[in-house]
Order: structure tokens, then sequence, then C-alpha cells
């Protein structure tokens, strides 16, 4: 017998419902629970406070300190690359074997699991460049990480720059260079700030190539040179060593909310930039 | 404009590196032997990692038989079934969660879902079936992501003309517009599969990391992100070689992994 196509219809949508609804369901649960059991040890002496005992007490202030300093140093490299990458693809040239290979090279980057980051980055910065666990290998390593977000991200940015605005600037004689710093880029810089933010919430969240990159001492580090703990290495070193649930559940909140605070900006910056130019 | 050259040079940079470390190692040692032998005791000088490339791949299965038909199923009602306002708050939602990070995933694996696996079925709780259910979740918003954009490319005349002849909507959603995304929705699969099989920090956590090929779903596996990764720490000579190898592997499986994720969207180009 064949079932009438209103009554599978009907059927499929209750699936494709329930799977979506069970998708957001899992997702917010593991936001809620974390922030749940996390936000009631937060105050200001977990937040400002020296580490104690290996984090067993006490607060998590240099981890703070390094989770905002190596998200900083990886876009201050990554971010000439990526939009310099974005403006020679879009602005000096066609489609060409040429951009094929970067922009594939850029894709199999994206795809490269952070752990052969860390492998990478423990073999050519912390041993070969001989930097050593520190900020500035860990930094190095996570601006190659974040590259092709830049990149894309970049680069949507500046093809979304209406062509008028470039006609225009070449009218008055400007010259490509001066056309792509004074008018593309600056029109572009809220798409290019979302890939930023993209960059920087990767950055936090980041552990695998931290870990071999940035090690893992606990003292607040005073330049790139030191070897510093970021939240979520601080994190998975406290939970997988059973050192404390409690501070655990408090490092979690503070690093989620960090995250989805940088991401919601991200988003917000895109949404704007959209509207702008539709 | 050599900056231009930055994301491939990373990349061969990368490759490289990994591959001046490990290369000798699996020259030395030959690649049957490493790959296909057993025996894991850096110790006694055993280095086969057959157990981590079946565990790898039966979780990174497990994950896809979780997010993938979710996944989909998510994008699908996303964006043909609900009002566009409430897409526009659904999706980015679903977006910012992807930001979650890995290890906070593994820790709800850790703290919530082996506690039930171990008393509802038994077992250590830290198992494939653990690390597939976290991954597969953690993969849920890259698959819905890309596959959302897959079917949004659809041109809407598709649908009107399936609608105009009398289909009803599931109809043409499943008779026509899955098929027009389906490069995309295949590349977001491939994408996530690449995703899962590199995810370390969740998958050490919540996976058990017992050398041994896994017999059932309820038996604690060790990965071969999650062999690197527990290893680094202190391994030296031969021993780090080996895990540099292990790379090597990994890095083929995700080149392999990407490459058909580009010529699924590349198909797609070409026929449209």
């Amino acid at each position: 017998m064949r079932i009438p196509p209103r009554i599978t219809q009907i059927g499929a949508l209750a699936l494709l419902g329930a799977a979506t609804l069970l998708t957001l369901a899992i997702l917010l649960f593991i936001v809620l629970f974390v922030l749940e059991k996390g936000i009631p040890v937060l105050g200001w002496r977990f937040l400002f406070g020296y580490p104690q005992d290996m984090g067993k007490a006490g607060g998590i202030l240099p981890t703070i300190v390094a989770s905002l300093i190596l998200p900083l140093l990886a876009i201050a490299v990554a971010l000439p690359l990526g939009v310099g990458t974005a403006v020679y693809l879009t602005e000096y040239t066609r489609e060409t074997g040429i951009t094929r290979i970067i922009r594939f090279g850029t894709d199999c980057l994206a795809g490269i699991p952070s752990i052969l980051f860390g492998l990478f980055g423990f073999i050519f910065f912390v041993t070969i460049l001989k930097m050593g666990w520190s900020l500035l290998s860990g930094g190095l390593t996570l601006a190659f990480m974040i590259l092709p977000t830049i990149i894309r991200t970049s680069e949507e940015a500046i093809k979304a720059v209406p062509n008028t605005y470039r006609e225009v600037s070449f009218s008055l004689g400007a010259t490509r260079w001066r056309t792509i710093a004074k008018v593309v880029l600056p029109n572009a810089l809220p798409g290019i700030l979302t890939g930023v933010m993209l960059g920087i919430g990767r950055s936090i969240g980041e552990t695998a190539a931290v870990i071999f990159t940035a090690g893992s001492s606990l003292r607040m580090p005073v330049s790139v040179f030191d070897s510093a703990r970021t939240m979520s290495v601080h994190f998975y070193i406290l939970a997988r060593e059973g050192i404390s649930s409690e501070n655990a559940y408090g490092t979690a909140a503070v690093l989620i909310l960090s995250v989805l605070m940088v991401n919601a900006i991200a988003y917000w910056l895109m949404h704007r930039y959209i509207a702008r130019n539709s | 404009m050599g900056v231009a050259f930055s994301a491939l040079g990373g990349l061969l940079l990368i490759a490289l590196f990994i591959f001046k470390e490990g290369f000798p190692f699996i020259v030395k040692m030959g690649l049957r032997d490493f790959l296909l032998s057993s025996r894991w005791d850096p110790q006694s000088g055993h280095y086969g990692i057959y157990p981590m490339v079946i565990a790898s791949v039966w979780v990174t299965l497990g994950a896809m038989v979780v997010g993938a038909p979710l996944g989909i199923a998510g994008a699908i009602f996303l964006t043909e079934f609900m009002p566009t306002p409430v897409m526009r708050i659904v999706k980015p939602t679903i977006e910012l969660l992807a930001g979650i990070p890995s290890v906070v995933y593994g820790f709800i694996g850790v703290m919530v879902l082996a506690p039930i696996i171990r008393d509802r079925m038994g077992g250590p709780g830290l198992s494939v079936l653990a690390g597939s259910l976290i991954l597969g979740v953690m993969i849920l918003p890259t698959i819905v992501s890309i596959s959302t954009d897959a079917i949004t490319a659809v041109p809407n005349s598709y649908r009107e003309g399936s609608l105009a002849l009398g289909a009803t909507r599931w109809q043409t959603v499943h008779m026509v517009v899955l098929k027009a995304a389906r490069s995309g929705i295949v590349a977001s699969i491939i994408l996530g599969m690449g995703r899962a099989i590199g995810e370390t920090m969740a998958v050490i956590m919540v996976a058990g990391n017992a050398v041994k090929i896994p017999h059932s779903p309820l038996d604690s596996v060790r990965t071969l992100t999650a062999n690197i990764a527990l290893e680094m720490g202190y391994a030296t000579g031969m021993h780090r070689q080996a895990l540099f190898a292990t790379g090597i592997i990994l890095f083929v499986f995700i080149m392999i992994l990407n490459s058909l994720a580009s010529t699924a969207v590349k198909r797609k180009g070409k026929r449209t």
C-alpha cells in the first residue's frame, strides 16, 4: 500500500524536528551544565588570585593572562599574512592554477588537526628555533592554525565591497594599492574583524596545540619567552589529573563564557556587515 | 605578494617537519610492521600502531553514525521548514556552540556520559561508545553549518518547479533539494569526519586510552591522536620518532579526507 504523501510529510517533519531539538538540547545542556556548576565558584578571589597547590586552591589569574596574550600574539602574526593573502586572491589576480593551489593549501591547513600543529610547533619553534616552551612558540603555532579562518573571512569581506567603490577610486586617479588601502580594506574591516574574533575564540579554546608549545607553567608570564598555562590547558590538567573538580568547573565556566562572548562579537560584526552591504 | 603563499607554506612546513622527524622511523621499521603490528611497548622497542588505527576508525565511524543523521536532519529542518526569523536565531546559536572548547566536551563525557554507560551497560564507561557519542556531538555544528549553506544555495526555482508539479514540501525536499545539495552535504560529512579523526583532547578524556583492539563498543581504546598526545610529554629518541610517525599516518588520513571533500565540492561546481 502506498502511504499518502501528506502522511509521510508529517512523519518526516516530526523526525526532523525531533533531531533538531535534540541537537540544540544537547549543545545547550553542555553549556548550561558547566555554567551552573562553574559560576558559583567564580568570584574576585578566583578570577584575580594566584593558584595555590597546583591549582587545588586559589585563583586562575596567570592562566587568564596567558589566554589573553597567546591569541593576541597569534593574531599579530596571522592577520597581516591572512589579509595579504586575501588581497592577493581577490584584488591582484584572476582565477588561475596558482590561486587554486593557494585555496587548496588553505583548505588543507584548515583541516589539519590541532595535535599536528602541536607536533609541528614543538619540533620547529620549541626545539629547532630554540624558543623553548614559551608564549612565543605557542602564539606562532596558533598563528598557523587560525590563518585559514582569517584568509577566508577576509576574502569574503573584500569580495563583498561593491565594485563601484573601486571604480570611483580608480577614476579619481588612485593607484591599485591606494584603492586597496584607502577604499577596499576600510570597507571590509568589519568582515575582517569577524575573522579576527573567530581566530581569537579558537585560540582561547585550543589545548592540544598549546600544551606542547607554550607548556604548562603556572607562574605568571612576564615576557613572551616565558612558558605559560592557558585556561584550557589548566582546565584539562585539573580535570584529567583530578586535582579539583570545583576549580575545574570554575575554569571551564570562564573559558566557555569568554569563547562564547568572543564568538558572539564575531557574529554581531558579521551581521552588521551583511546588513550594511545589502 | 609572497604573503599569499603563507598558508600553503605553512602546510608544507608542517608536512616537512613532521615527515622529517617521523619518516626515517617508518623507513627503518617498515610501514607494514608499523601499521599492522599490534604490540605497542616503547620500553622494549615495539612500535605497532594497529590497535590505534582500528580505534581511530571505530571512534570516527561511531561519531559519524551519531553526528551525520542528526546534523543533516537539523540542517534540512532549519532551512526548509522553519520560518526565516527562527532560523536566524537558531543557526548562529549552533555556530556559536561550535566554539565550545574540545576539553569541555571531554569533561562532560567524563562527568556525565561515562558514568551512565558504566552503570547501565557495563564496562569501564570510558569507551568507544563514549568517544563516539562525544565526538558525534562535537561535529554537529560543523555538519549543520556546512549542510545548511549547501541547502540554502539550491536555487528557489527548483523548489517552485517541484511544488508547482503538485509535490508536497517533503517530496520536494527529498527528491529535489537534497539531490541538488548532495555534494555540499557530502563535503560536510567528510569535513566532520576529518574533525572527528583529528580530535585529541576530548578523546583522551573519554575513550579510556587502553592500547588494545576493541571487541565491543564498551571497550576502552586509544586513538592515534591520543597516542601522540599522551606520550609526547616524555618521549625521547626512537619513541619520539615513533610518535611523529604516528602523526604522519594521521596527516595522510586527513589529506585524503580533505582531497575527497574538495573533489565533492568541485563536482558540484562543474554541474551547476
